[in-house]
């Protein structure tokens, strides 16, 4: 990094205050300090996360959209609230735009069964090589139900999505096209404004899957322009159990609801049930309200924190690892560009990636090891695996530097 | 345990060192990084197992890595061969056989995993929330002597 400046001193300051307000960072693992690096499978939670989940049950628990008495109806405008929030955090038309799913997988399998209808035997289904398997089998599934047929859209040898081929298959007149924003495994990000234009283009439906992008990038549905965006709350520094399905309001509409019962429907009698309107439609039973209230709270950390200046360190902190990775020797990177967001995937030598794994976790050092639900994509790379280490708004230089001295005593014991 | 082939009868013929005197080695370890060093010595003193016997019907579900397990029993005792793609899994695997391998029911019945890694320094690996599958190892090798 470059000398230091009084800026340079001023954003360290505030970044202490950021980390500062996640408690479960401070702690130690026998003899070392905690050094997360597993923010892609989740991230860490701001104390402002924990506090508004925890007054909702203190202090405001009741069933949302029952509002006949006062604590449903406090329960129910912080529930809604939470939804204009969502609208104005990823710039959607509409509020009704927005619905509340479990998680990044939940809202695939909404839209992969909602579009059952409109898909006919022989229609065509394109799913990114880097996808997660989230992002790949309800598809599959979706195949399977009527007949359509998947082709994945191959890499290039940078492991970004090969352009030229995509348009080959493009020239097919694709029905669905299932792309990832930020590849969960190797941390490289899709050119998605310009991929889902090419798709419309063709007049293929389109999904991107954002659950690595949403902690580290500001999202702007107008600008992507995609049909459908989606993400998970737990890997934004909000809770589990809570995720997002965006829909342009149009195609949203025409999905079949995938689960069917109570607060989805407009009248109900055993002559038959008429469905209720957007967003409800989509979101049957009693929704997970704390979550959806913890998600809030995470939106407004994320405004208030990731700033640009943010944006750019946490750039230059994954470049930094990279380096340093590449300066220890003996190291396999993979795709790793200056471009990449979050995260970066590596071997050591030949060893197996469990082993290092395995050693890293003596140290207090937490990454992922395996194939990263990305099976497609290790096959593709001809890797049984690799290790994975990710970063968040939260994590600093010095993570690294553990991290690193680490993985040198690794290479010491197993090279 | 069925299984479409097994190595050869021979192939099961070799000792282990007494759990009693690897747990006296770890006993002495200064630290981790010295325990994991015994365990992947202890690795490399076993048989590895010819890829024709890396089949999917060996493998012992629940590692991240791949594992393979076979057993025979002969004479009232019990041997084992077993194997894993990672190094310090095959290590974890041979403290293990240095428990059950050439013994007999009773003892292998009454075999306590927990504690022994315990006396190991090592009980963090056997949860299994762990992906190193020693859990389902440990448990695989005293299934299969259940009568």
């Amino acid at each position: 990094m470059t000398h230091s400046t009084s800026t340079d001193t001023a954003l360290s300051d505030s970044h202490s205050q950021i980390r500062a307000q996640f408690p479960t960072l401070s702690q130690m693992l026998g003899d070392y300090p905690l050094c997360y690096l597993d923010t892609a499978a989740t991230s860490q939670k701001p104390q402002s996360v924990l506090d508004a989940m925890a007054q909702y049950y203190l202090n405001d628990n009741a069933n949302v959209h029952r509002a006949a008495h006062q604590l449903s109806a406090r329960a129910t405008s912080s529930y809604e609230k939470v939804r204009d929030e969502l609208q104005g955090f990823i710039n959607a038309k509409r509020r009704e735009e927005i619905i509340f799913t479990h998680g990044t997988t939940e809202s695939i399998n909404l839209v992969a069964y909602g579009l059952t209808p409109q898909i006919a035997a022989g229609d065509l289904i394109l799913i990114d090589t880097a996808a997660h398997h989230a992002n790949i089998v309800p598809w599959q599934e979706l195949a399977k139900r009527t007949g359509a047929i998947i082709k994945p859209i191959p890499l290039d040898k940078d492991c970004r999505l090969d352009r030229h081929a995509y348009q080959v298959l493009l020239a097919l007149k694709p029905k669905v096209v299932a792309l990832c924003h930020v590849s969960n495994a190797l941390g490289t990000v899709n050119p998605v404004v310009e991929l889902v234009q090419q798709a419309k283009a063709q007049g293929a439906i389109t999904l991107v899957d954002g659950a690595q992008a949403v902690a580290h990038l500001s999202l702007d549905m107008a600008a992507i322009d995609c049909d459908f965006y989606v993400f998970s709350g737990h890997k934004m520094y909000g809770p589990t159990g809570i995720g997002v399905l965006y829909g342009r309001f149009d195609k949203l509409d025409l999905l079949t609801p995938l689960l069917t019962g109570g607060e989805m429907i407009k009248r109900v009698s055993f002559d038959g049930t008429e469905f209720g309107s957007l967003p409800n439609r989509l979101e049957t039973g009693t929704p997970p309200i704390s979550e959806v209230i913890g998600l809030g709270a995470a939106i407004r950390f994320l405004q208030q924190h990731l700033t640009p200046d943010v944006q750019a360190h946490e750039a230059e902190l994954l470049q930094y690892l990279q380096q340093q990775l590449r300066a220890l020797g003996d190291v396999h990177l993979y795709a790793a560009h200056s471009d990449n967001l979050g995260a970066v995937a590596f071997n050591l030598g030949d060893e197996h990636h469990q082993d290092v794994g395995i050693l890293l976790d003596q140290q207090g050092v937490a990454v992922r090891c395996g194939h990263h639900c990305a099976m497609p994509l290790m096959q593709s790379l001809n890797l049984k695996g690799c290790c994975r280490a990710s970063i968040g708004i939260y994590t600093n230089k010095a993570d690294i530097d553990r991290f690193i001295a680490a993985l040198a005593s690794v290479k010491e014991l197993l090279l | 345990m069925t299984l479409p082939i097994m190595p050869a009868a021979t192939e099961f013929d070799y000792s282990v060192e007494d759990s009693s005197s690897l747990l006296a080695r770890f006993e002495q370890a200064p630290n981790w990084q010295e325990r994991y060093r015994q365990i992947m010595l202890l690795g490399k003193t076993l048989p590895s197992l010819a890829d024709e016997f890396r089949i999917e019907a060996a493998q012992v579900k629940g590692c991240e890595s791949d594992a393979w397990l076979y057993h025979i029993e002969r004479d009232a005792k019990h041997y084992f061969l077993a194997d894993s793609d990672a190094r310090i899994v095959k290590g974890l695997i041979g403290l293990l056989l240095s428990a059950c391998h050439g013994k007999q029911s009773d003892e292998i019945l009454a075999f306590d995993p927990s504690t022994y890694f315990k006396q190991l320094g090592l009980e963090g690996q056997l949860s299994p929330s762990r992906t190193n599958g020693l859990h389902a190892l440990a448990k695989a090798m005293i299934d299969a002597v259940k009568p």
